[in-house]
Parts: C-alpha cells; structure tokens; sequence
C-alpha cells in the first residue's frame, strides 16, 4: 500500500498524469473550439459575421451547443438494433482519442527543473508509432459503419456504404505517403522523424520534410481529409443527398459523439503532419523549452487549412472520388515511394 | 495472467463468430477476436506483426466483409432453414462427427504428451527478434522470390474480384 | 507461457474454424471461420518462431494474411455475384451444376 501512495505521489506519476489529462482535456476542448471556427471562418468566407450574440464575439456559441445538446431527447428509431446503435457513437469517440495516444506534442522537458529527468510531452512513446496510429485511425470507420447499418434506414446505410469503400480506396495512398516518410527518415517513431527535422539548409531553410517530399505531403493531405471524412471527400454525410448520411437517425449526446470524434480526427491527422512533415515542435526565435508553442501554431495553421478546404472547394461526386483515389493519388504514391527508395539507396538521402 | 485474458477474448470471438445467426454480428465478433489475437502477438514480442494484424485483418479485410454484408443486406440466416438444413439434427453425420473429433482431440493430446522441449517458457531460451528492420532485411534476402510470388498473387485476385463482381452487360 | 499453451489456443481456435466452415449455411460466415482458421494457424508459426528466436515465423505471417486478403477478395466477389443469382447465401442453393 505504502510503494502505491509513494508511487501515485512521486513527481513523476503526477506529471504523467497531467500529460494524460491535458491531452484528454485539451481533445475536448479543440472539438469545442473547433466547432466555433468552423462557423466563424464560414462566416467570414462568405462575408457575414456568423455567431456573436452569446458572449463577446460569439465566443460562449460552442457552450450554448453543447448545452443544448445534453437537454434534446435521446432518439432511437423502432428498427434499429439497439446494441450497435449505442455502440457506434462510443467506438467513434473511443478510436478519436486512442490515435492521439501515440503522438508528441513538444520536446522533453524538465518542467523548469521540477523533475530530475526530462519527460517527453506525449502520452505514450510506441517505437512503432505511424503505424499505431494508421492502425487505431483505420478502426474509426467501424462507427461510421456500424452506425449507417444500425440505424435501419437507407440514407444512414448508404452513408456507412460510401464510408467503408471510401476508406478501404484511401487508405492504400495513406499507406504509401506514411511509409514514403518512414523509409527517408528510418525511423517509425514520431519523436526521431521530428528530431530529424531539426536545423535549416543555407541558414534559413528549415529542414522540413515538406520541401523534400511536398509529393507525400500532398498525398497524405487529401487522404487524411479522405479519412476524415470532411469536404470536398464527406460523402458519407453528404447534407444534399443523404439528408446527413450515417448520422441521419442520431440525436442529442449521441450525435455529438460523432460530432466530437470528427473534429478530433481532424486534429489527430493535423498533429501528424505537423510531426511528419511541418517539423514538429522546431521553430526559429522560440527556445526548445517552449516547443509546443511552435506545434500548437502549426496545428492551428493546418486546421485553418481544413476549413479553408471546406468552404472554397464543392464535393467531388462519387465516381470522380474514387477515380481520384485510385488512378491518381495511389499511382502517385507508388512512384513517389519507388523515387525516394531509389535515392535512398543509390544516393544515400 | 495477460496470456489468458487474450486467449479467452480470442476463443470467445471465435465462438460468437461461429454461434451468431447475424453477419454483421459475426464480423464483429471476429474483429474482437482479432484484438486478442494482437495482444498475444505483443506477448509473443512481435509487436510489428501485432499492428500490421489490426491494420489489415481488422483494418482492411474485415471492413470489406462488413462492406459486402451491407451491399447484399443479407437476412440473418431463416430459423427455420437452420433447423431443416443442420447437421446436427442428423444423428447419423453428429456421431461420425463427434467420433471423428474426439478422435483428433485424443491423439492430440497423445502427440503433445509425448512432444518434448514444450515446458518452460516460450522466451526462455533465445532472445526475441523484434526488430522491423532485421524482419525488412530476412524478408527480402531469404524471401525475396516468395515476396515476389505474393505480388503477383495480389495482381491475380484484384483482377480476378473485379472481373466476378462485375455486371455482365446483357 | 510454455510454448504447449500457445499450441493449445491456437488448436482450439482452429477446430473452432474448422466447425464453422462445417456447421455453417452462410456463405460469408463460411469465409469468416476460414479467416479463423488461418489466425489460428499465425498464432502457431509466431508461438513457434519465438520459442526458436528467429523472424521466420513472423514473415510466413505476412504472407498467411496476403493470402487471406487476396482469399478475401475473390471469395466475397463470387459470394456478390452467387448472390445476384440466386438471391441467396445459403451453399447449398447453388448445388446444380448449370443455371
């Protein structure tokens, strides 16, 4: 008993702790955060002002939400099957957070010398993180899934239905982008791919990946938006033709777990990149310490981009997305990848 | 203590996938079968084959099967069909069965009695291989041609499923 | 764990496959045990490659499941295209020899 109270007390454990608890927290919260700039940045792409009547600027909008939200009435339609009805929403959720387990957000850190060895700023450091995270990120689509076929009516199952053929068609190019980054780099653990990243070219190009591989990061960028499921690619929840897709039939909490775990993906996605191929926590003028400054800017850039996409580009149609996935982007994939194996040994890159 | 929590998931998932009358019940079954199956992988040291299991068992094939179940939207299978069509309604076929299985589960049992070498740990002798890049390396020196084989394997059934599940125009 | 124990687990979940391909009336679930079947196989060649300290059990997995994926995707072609015969899933609707 006394080992555990020493053990839960010890610096250490806290630390980790907290790690875990800002993570959790800090997932929430952008979800919140999220929903708020979507609207904003609609808003102001479309020259309106969007939500300022709760608080200042709109700024308690996300609250009012989620207020709401928790009062509407749970609904389940007769035909559903009980079971997975209730189990999508929490599978969604579940993979949401457990991808970002693997994922380092700043360098290690000492805590202004509260602890006698750095800690690194990251849930857990797997040594096969990319494809731990590939791995969890590919269970997501199960609630999508489960919820189009649970839900016992045609518009949610053909959403499920474009949901699983469009992952399967997207995670091929996925595949081929991460293990482009894995084999320049050498590594598979996002912590030494971001290390890698560190110093500049001439003395003021930073040594990003990005201006190495901008093949693979384009890749990546469109089947992570893919994977995700967010426009131009969100057919399964496409608003003018499936009504809203697997989600017609949610309501209340339910439907905001699906809500909370799209916006956590979108940031789980964003966080790689940043780490693959953005450099992670390296920047100019901010010292090492205070890396997460420099990620938190980059992911926040990345976001901005998501929304970006949103609101200027229209949604392919649906043999144009599988065509594109197929015959454009896993082709390039596959060249990439071929080019850069062979530069990595003939030219030792 | 681990190795039977895996164990028992991945048993169990078998056996649901075997029970439930649902497809789309087995198929889940199956993928929480899986799960136990990659943690046992993960005690076994193979961590790498751990995660390529949940990414292309559980992360690939299996959303395919679950796809195909929703395409069809197949019916779960007709009680009453289960019962004319079982074979465990026909007593000639359960006791040839069942001698046949209690004679495999005894000789079984025979073989690994008088096997030896199989007590003591599993890692008690060599140290594990886990290493991706020795894995990278044996694959594609000592395997290379089967490597190769499998490539044309995949080409084969990729054409192959598109030209079956294709419509014929009449 | 002894390496008998994971032989045991993995024989078990091989006759459970094995019973499902035989007790079975849906095509998909027939598919489904041999999926089983052939992760039962996997967890021995794994059990065994680490018993003997070498990756070669863990690379004959690999192509066990390039196996199952390319099995996966021809048998669940012809199971659509038995379908839209016969409507059914049931083998034993498919027994005549033309149609």
């Amino acid at each position: 008993m006394a080992e555990i109270i020493a053990w839960v007390t010890s610096p250490e454990f806290i630390v980790y702790a907290s790690i875990v608890g800002v993570v959790f927290g800090g997932l929430q919260i952008s979800a919140a955060v999220m929903v708020y700039a979507e609207r904003k940045v609609a808003a102001f792409m479309q020259q309106r002002l969007g939500p300022m009547r709760v608080g200042p600027y709109g700024l308690l909008q996300p609250v009012a939400d989620i207020l709401k939200l928790f009062f509407k009435e749970e609904l389940r339609p007769k035909a559903a099957d009980a079971f997975l009805f209730t189990l999508a929403p929490i599978i969604s959720v579940a993979t949401a957070y457990v991808a970002f387990a693997p994922v380092p957000f700043g360098a290690p850190t000492t805590l202004f010398g509260l602890l006698d060895e750095p800690m690194a700023l990251q849930v857990s450091d797997v040594n096969v993180a990319v494809l731990v995270i590939f791995a969890v990120a590919s269970m997501g689509v199960y609630g999508i899934v489960l919820a189009g076929w649970a839900s016992n009516s045609k518009y949610s199952l053909l959403g499920g239905l474009r949901s699983s053929a469009q992952m399967i068609s997207y995670e091929l190019a996925y595949g081929m982008s991460l293990a482009t980054v894995v084999m320049f780099s050498g590594s598979m653990s996002l912590r030494e791919i971001v290390d890698l990243q560190q110093g500049y070219w001439f003395g003021f190009i930073p040594k990003w990946y990005i201006f190495i591989q901008p093949i693979a990061f384009f890749v990546f960028a469109c089947a992570g938006i893919a994977e995700t499921n967010r426009a131009p690619f969100d057919f399964p929840e496409a608003e003018q033709e499936l009504v809203a897709g697997y989600h017609t039939e949610y309501s209340s909490m339910r439907f905001a777990m699906f809500f909370m775990a799209e916006y956590i993906n979108m940031v789980t996605v964003s966080a790689v990149a940043v780490n693959l191929f953005l450099g992670g926590w390296h920047g100019p003028f901010i010292p090492p310490e205070y890396g997460w400054i420099w990620f938190l800017i980059k992911l926040a850039f990345l976001l901005f981009c998501y929304l970006w996409l949103r609101w200027t580009l229209p949604r392919f149609r649906y043999d144009q997305l599988m065509s594109f996935g197929w015959k454009v982007l896993l082709p390039v994939a596959t060249v990439n990848l071929l080019l850069t194996a062979a530069g990595v040994l003939y030219f030792g890159l | 203590m681990l190795f039977y929590i895996f164990a028992g998931a991945a048993v169990l998932g078998a056996l649901l996938v075997v029970t439930q009358k649902n497809p789309v019940y087995s198929v889940l079954a199956l993928i929480a079968s899986f799960f136990g199956l990659s943690g046992l992988y993960v005690l076994l040291e193979a961590p790498f084959v751990a995660v390529v299991q949940i990414i292309i068992y559980a992360g690939a094939i299996m959303v395919l099967f679950l796809f195909t179940v929703m395409l069809l939207n197949v019916p779960r299978e007709d009680a009453a069909e289960w019962d004319r069509a079982h074979p465990l309604y026909r007593p000639m076929a359960v006791r040839i069965g069942g001698a046949l299985a209690i004679l495999l589960a005894l000789e079984l049992g025979w073989a690994l009695s008088r096997t030896a070498g199989l007590g003591g740990g599993v890692a008690d002798e060599h140290p594990a291989v886990s290493s991706v890049a020795e894995l990278g390396r044996v694959l594609f020196t000592d395997y290379m041609f089967a490597f190769e084989v499998t490539s044309i394997l995949i080409i084969v059934a990729m054409v192959g499923a598109v030209v079956l599940a294709k419509k014929r125009e009449e | 764990m002894s390496i008998g124990h994971y032989l045991v687990l993995s024989g078990v979940l091989f006759s459970i496959g094995a019973a499902g391909v035989f007790l079975r009336k849906n095509l998909i679930t027939l598919l489904l045990s041999v999926e089983i079947m052939l992760n039962a196989v996997n967890l021995a060649f794994v059990a065994f490659g680490r018993q003997f300290g070498t990756v070669d059990g863990q690379i004959i997995t690999f192509f066990v499941m390039t196996v199952a994926a390319a099995e996966a995707a021809v048998g669940l072609a012809l199971v659509i295209g038995l379908f839209r015969h016969r409507e059914s899933l049931n083998p034993e609707a498919f027994t005549s020899l033309k149609w």
